[in-house]
């Protein structure tokens, strides 16, 4: 695939950060502060620091890192019911690698394994489903996650367990659905949002059109965007020329990947085996409406939840924990008490520092530039100020 | 688990439960293409096709053509960009 290079030009880039600059300076000095884009996936908070992006725009554009990443968001009880279900005799639990290592409050599932819990990593539900038609006298659980990206595959899952007559599989469902989460991003009141980059692979299940009540009803432009570093400056340049229009709009600049409608196939999966759950419990940022899913009660048999006894409480974070308040927005990874001392990717203490999508984990690995030019132009405001 | 990976679909494994076999650089291994082939239709269809690969499931097929015009409209505002600016070196 050749195209892959190109968008990653840095000729390009350069004309579109110009171009960025010139319409960012404009706005910020009519609004008299910073312009505010949220990018609501983690893939792309990744991305924007993996290629520096965060430090080639200019001061007037800040980029809030949206709460669009799975590990990061599932609360510690969540992690607890997986210890406690991997823990039950007889058990295989499996899971993908990235939340193996999410903390729960008392361990992980990394600790539990070494524990002696039979935990193990797969790649995709489906291996999950083979280790069932091979421990047929042991229950298989697959640690269910993700948005929308991920939801057809689990779906398609259960959907062949069912066909195929397996009954020793079962799923713990965290899944999560994006429209709900946006909608309470955009009704919290301690956060100022002048647009969005939308999620490219959530889009490419949903489609564009479930977007619409963003720039209908809360003005807002969207842009749906790729993941290449020039999809994403694209992408602001876009949801930067519509502010600058005074438009809200959607548009879509991953249609290589995203189309229109999304993907029929995938939709229809996930329609047929989950439902909504009345509310779900989010990491740092509490109880959101119909921000979950479940298995349908057609499906009660491949429910964990229904096979097995979990505890299901809700645990605080750890008071020394800020990662609601980085969730949010409020603040930024570095200004969290424990960043970088007590809480690092390799002893995590919040998740945001377990997933590489996760914000605090992407500035502790690519963001000491940007860390030490902001604790600079600190310093010397200080300094000067006294 | 949420970015995916761009592959190569080289070959039909299982028509009855849809795999194929898709080249990720050079790792082969067998991915689900339910998402990517409506009901009935030929799966071989889809050799040669560039897929994006989430979780073990062919979740896109990977538009060349629209990933081209994303591109020239970008080598067209780089060309701009450098147009004007030769013709700002011109006026002074
Ligand atoms: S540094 Fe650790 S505890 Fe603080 S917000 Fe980030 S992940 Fe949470």
């Amino acid at each position: 695939m050749k195209y892959v290079d190109e968008f990653r030009d840095p000729v390009k880039a350069k004309a579109l950060l110009k171009e960025i600059t010139q319409i960012t300076d404009r706005l910020a000095e009519k609004l008299k502060r910073p312009v505010y884009i949220m990018e609501v996936c983690g893939g792309h908070t990744h991305s924007i620091f993996r290629y520096g992006i965060e430090n080639m725009l200019p001061n007037s554009i800040e980029l809030i890192h949206g709460p669009g990443c799975p590990v990061c968001v599932l609360p510690m009880g969540r992690v607890d019911d997986c210890v406690a279900i991997a823990e039950q005799d007889n058990v295989i639990f499996t899971t993908f690698g990235d939340a193996i290592r999410v903390p729960g409050s008392k361990k992980s599932l990394l600790q539990a394994k070494a524990d002696g819990a039979d935990v193990r990593m797969v790649y995709s539900p489906l291996d999950s489903l083979s280790i069932a038609k091979k421990n047929p006298d042991k229950e298989v659980v697959f640690f269910g996650l993700g948005f929308e990206t991920t939801m057809p595959s689990t779906a398609f899952t259960v959907l062949k367990a069912e066909e195929q007559g397996i009954k020793n599989f079962s799923l713990f469902c965290n899944h999560i659905t994006i429209i709900p989460t946006i909608k309470a991003v955009l009704d919290s009141p301690d956060l100022q949002l002048d647009g969005f980059l939308g999620p490219g692979h959530v889009s490419m299940v949903i489609g564009n059109q479930p977007y619409n009540f963003i720039a209908e009803h809360y003005n807002r432009p969207v842009v749906v965007a790729g993941f290449e570093p020039l999809d994403i400056l694209q992408s602001l340049w876009m949801v930067l020329k519509q502010l600058d229009a005074g438009e809200a709009r959607i548009e879509n600049q991953y249609n290589r990947i995203v189309p229109e409608y999304g993907n029929k196939p995938a939709l229809e999966a996930i329609g047929k085996v989950f439902e909504l759950r009345e509310f779900f419990e989010w990491r740092g940022l509490g109880s959101i409406d119909h921000s979950g899913v479940q298995l349908k009660s057609e499906y009660a048999a491949y429910d964990a939840e229904k096979k097995f006894v979990v505890p299901a409480v809700t645990i605080a974070d750890p008071t020394s924990c800020q990662c609601g308040e980085v969730l949010k927005g409020a603040i930024k990874p570095w200004q969290c008490k424990v960043f970088g001392n007590a809480c690092t990717p390799e002893t995590p203490l919040g998740s945001l520092m377990v997933s590489s999508e996760g914000a605090c984990a992407a500035y502790y690995q690519y963001g000491g530039d940007r860390i030490d030019a902001v604790q600079i132009e600190e310093d010397t405001a200080q300094v000067e100020s006294l | 688990m949420c970015l995916g990976i761009p592959g190569k679909i080289v070959s039909i494994s299982d028509v009855e439960q849809q795999l194929g076999i898709v080249d990720v650089g050079g790792i082969q291994r067998a991915v689900n293409l339910s998402c990517i082939s409506d009901v009935g239709t030929d799966l071989k269809q889809h050799i040669d096709s560039w897929v994006l690969v989430h979780v073990g499931f062919a979740m896109s097929v990977i538009d060349e053509k629209e990933a081209q015009s994303t591109l020239a409209v970008l080598t067209e505002l780089g060309d701009m960009q450098e147009e004007m600016a030769a013709m700002q070196a011109g006026a002074s």
